[in-house]
């Protein structure tokens, strides 16, 4: 039976839409105008247009410094940058993807998505809201202004390990620190908001089980930035007392051990990574079943892996310093429970392919991302499998094989399920279809960029080119030609996305109706497209029999 | 403001105090690991660190049915003009017997300055049987212009060590002293 058979609930005409064009009723009386409105508003879609923009932007400025990375690796023995600039950029690109592009991204589409899935008017501390992400174009100012100061900006990497974060590092690096406090504040104040209001502000009748699994996957990833932020916090503060007040914390000379930068950091680090990727495991197990026109294939067992995931993701973090000098027990308890983690990602591969089967499958945009997500990240989870085995990791560890791992789950993982939910509720947001054409070459581009870019990499990686480095050896011309062309094909295909959401904003292309799919289900789709910008002033009705993603 | 709304607010607000709750607890925790580390460290020797203190004599019998081979490696940090030079790079050792080595410190410098050399002992599972009751590496050094001084170490190495573990490798990284360590404009 198809979801079109069942009865939908009516399409709701939230109570400021019944009266747009004149003054808007009652609390939305004052709402200033311009620019003003921008930075003032409490509202959850414009706060959450505003978070997505911003990640936009920031994609574009670290995309721009992979390119810079990329053109400098073009040859061997060219000197288009100096190594000095090379390492900032490396590392500029990795904190301003990692912090400035992908999670407010996530946070974005949590903003956006989430109080109209569970049919919520507004997130739970609405104020606090704004605070988080006005908190963001500071933080990325401040970090983006270390690359005009005396001695330049980070340049000891996105993980930056003591010593070269302390007793080596620029003097910029205290601008750096702060930089990176004020987001991870963002990033807890926006956690702490989101858990307040998925647990409180539920339509009645909607069940924990019956949530969609969007929503369960932040549900998650919220508790995992409360549990980690504060480790990164705690580990950033040390390394500006190691750097200006004379403590030795990652100091071997006063008594402090480098080491145990690399554990704080990695305790942090390694559920973050998860941070990043579990909220596109809810995009794509909501998008696989609306264009299968089937339910999602194991409700309860997507909850349960990525639960699980997320609590294996505290006990594996040794794995990124199998080198460091690990006794023997400490390197098998590492391996055997970081393949474990193979166990519940197959669990919910597995799943969207039972989805796919048998399924009326048609392949809109959204659906093209999505299959190409499951493909491409399941390549980046195998070599993760790889690189999990310690006496292998010896070989790959701070090769280019850990560069072509990491970038395929974060790229055409994380970056193609943003894109994918961005062509999945752009109809929803901006009321017209995203242009097919436009959508269509954008997503050919990036699939053949992205893998020309990243595939080769492992190569490279098993031949034994390091990361990190400005030069290399000529036997890896060959490889590192092709990810240069392959990463400025992908980097200038995004202009298309651009293009695709101007259009979108501008009203131009199809009307979408509420309804905008055909095959999908959920809360948001009862509301008309676009969204109004007050939705749910009462709950709407929920029956868990008819409506929830878990019924039978 | 309706009665539901005022349950949600007060639902709203307990969720928030628990998040915080747990907030506090994980900067806890954080601030905790460090102390943890250093004891975890110390129980199991495994980032290669020994007693930061003389530690008495060992009173196990000379185990002299096995040889232990310990090699002494030392290097400079930078920021320090002195030399550092074990003057028996390898010495052979029973378990349980106390041995004596000796280093020569010299300050190539033009001037009065400190430093202090870090142990670090590997394999790791070997660091917490290495004992030592005297060390140089237990306080700061002080060495004038040109002066050359030479420093005992007295060690043991405990019967205990694991079979497997022939040879010891104990590292002497010598450090400035008396100055900020860290900062760029220092260097």
């Amino acid at each position: 039976m198809t979801s079109r058979s069942l009865p939908r609930p009516v399409v709701q005409q939230s109570a400021s839409e019944a009266t747009a064009g004149g003054a808007a009723a009652g609390h939305h009386a004052h709402q200033p105008r311009g620019l003003l409105r921008w930075v003032l508003t409490t509202n959850h879609k414009e706060i959450g247009t505003l978070y997505l923009l911003f990640a936009l932007l920031m994609f574009f400025i670290g995309g721009t410094m992979a390119l810079v990375v990329r053109a400098e690796l073009f040859q061997p023995g060219m000197t288009f940058i100096l190594p000095e600039f090379f390492n900032q950029m490396t590392t500029m690109h990795g904190l301003i993807m990692v912090f400035g592009a992908i999670m407010p991204a996530f946070v974005g589409l949590a903003n956006w998505m989430v109080p109209v899935q569970i049919g919520a008017p507004d997130m739970a501390l609405p104020r606090l809201n704004n605070f988080s992400f006005w908190l963001l174009p500071v933080s990325f100012t401040i970090l983006l202004s270390t690359l005009f100061m005396e001695g330049g900006g980070p340049n000891f990497g996105w993980t930056f390990y003591a010593p070269l974060s302390t007793t080596y590092a620029p003097p910029s690096t205290s601008f750096f620190i702060l930089a990176m406090h004020l987001a991870g504040i963002s990033s807890i104040l926006g956690a702490i908001n989101i858990i307040a209001t998925i647990l409180n502000l539920r339509t009645p009748n909607m069940r924990l089980m019956d949530m969609p699994l969007f929503v369960w996957t932040w549900l998650i990833t919220a508790f995992l930035l409360i549990a980690v932020m504060p480790v990164l916090a705690g580990v950033i503060t040390m390394m500006l007392l190691d750097i200006n007040f004379g403590t030795s914390f990652f100091d071997a000379a006063g008594g402090g051990d480098p080491v145990l930068f690399q554990h704080l950091f990695w305790f942090f680090g390694h559920p973050e990574v998860y941070i990043m990727i579990l909220p596109a495991f809810g995009i794509v197990s909501a998008i696989v079943p609306t264009f299968a026109r089937k339910r999602l294939f194991g409700y309860a067992s997507m909850v349960y892996a990525t639960a699980s995931i997320a609590i294996l993701s505290f006990v594996v973090w040794a794995h990124h310093m199998f080198t460091v000098g690990l006794p023997l027990t400490a390197q098998l308890f590492f391996m055997y429970s970081t393949m474990l983690i193979a166990v519940p990602t197959g669990v919910k591969v597995f799943n969207w392919i039972a989805t796919l089967f048998r399924g009326s499958i048609s392949f809109e945009l959204p659906m093209l991302f999505s299959l190409a997500f499951i493909v491409q990240f399941t390549i980046g989870g195998l070599s993760g499998v790889m690189l999990a085995i310690a006496p292998a990791d010896f070989q790959y560890h701070d090769t280019y094989f850990v560069v072509a791992h990491f970038h395929y789950v974060l790229v055409p993982g994380a970056v193609f399920a943003i894109l994918a939910a961005a062509y999945y509720w752009l109809p929803k947001w901006s009321g017209v279809y995203p242009n097919v054409k436009l959508g269509l070459t954008h997503f050919w581009l990036s699939v053949i960029g992205v893998n020309l870019t990243f595939f080769p990499m492992h190569f490279s990686g098993l031949a034994g080119m390091p990361r990190r480095i400005p030069d290399y050896a000529l036997q890896f011309a060959d490889f590192n030609l092709l990810s240069s062309i392959g990463g400025f094909l992908f980097g200038i295909s995004q202009l298309l996305f651009v293009a695709v959401v101007i259009l979108c904003i501008r009203g131009k292309g199809e009307k979408a109706p509420a309804q905008a799919w055909e095959g999908a289900e959920g809360l948001e789709w009862t509301l008309p497209s676009p969204a109004p910008l007050h939705t749910f002033d009462t709950p709407p009705e929920f029956v868990p029999e008819r409506d929830s993603p878990s019924r039978h | 403001m309706s009665r539901d709304q005022q349950l949600q607010q007060q639902n709203v607000a307990r969720t928030v105090r628990r998040v915080l709750l747990g907030l506090v607890l994980m900067v806890g925790f954080t601030i905790a690991l460090v102390p943890l580390y250093d004891v975890f460290c110390e129980v199991t020797g495994l980032n290669g660190k020994t007693a930061s203190s003389a530690q008495v004599v060992g009173g196990a019998p000379v185990d002299t049915g096995r040889r232990v081979e310990v090699q002494f490696v030392t290097r400079n940090a930078p920021g320090l003009p002195w030399r550092l030079d074990a003057m028996e790079q390898t010495v052979w050792v029973h378990p349980g017997e106390v041995a004596l080595a000796r280093f020569a410190f010299v300050n190539v410098g033009q001037e009065l300055s400190s430093g202090r050399a870090v142990p670090s002992v590997s394999p790791s599972q070997g660091a917490r049987y290495f004992r030592k009751m005297e060390c140089f590496c237990f306080q700061e050094q002080w060495l004038e212009a040109g002066e050359r001084s030479e420093m005992p170490l007295v060690f043991q190495i405990d019967p205990d060590l694991p079979e497997g573990v022939n040879k010891l490798t104990l590292a002497y990284t010598l450090y400035p002293q008396g100055q900020a360590i860290g900062g760029y404009h220092e260097q």
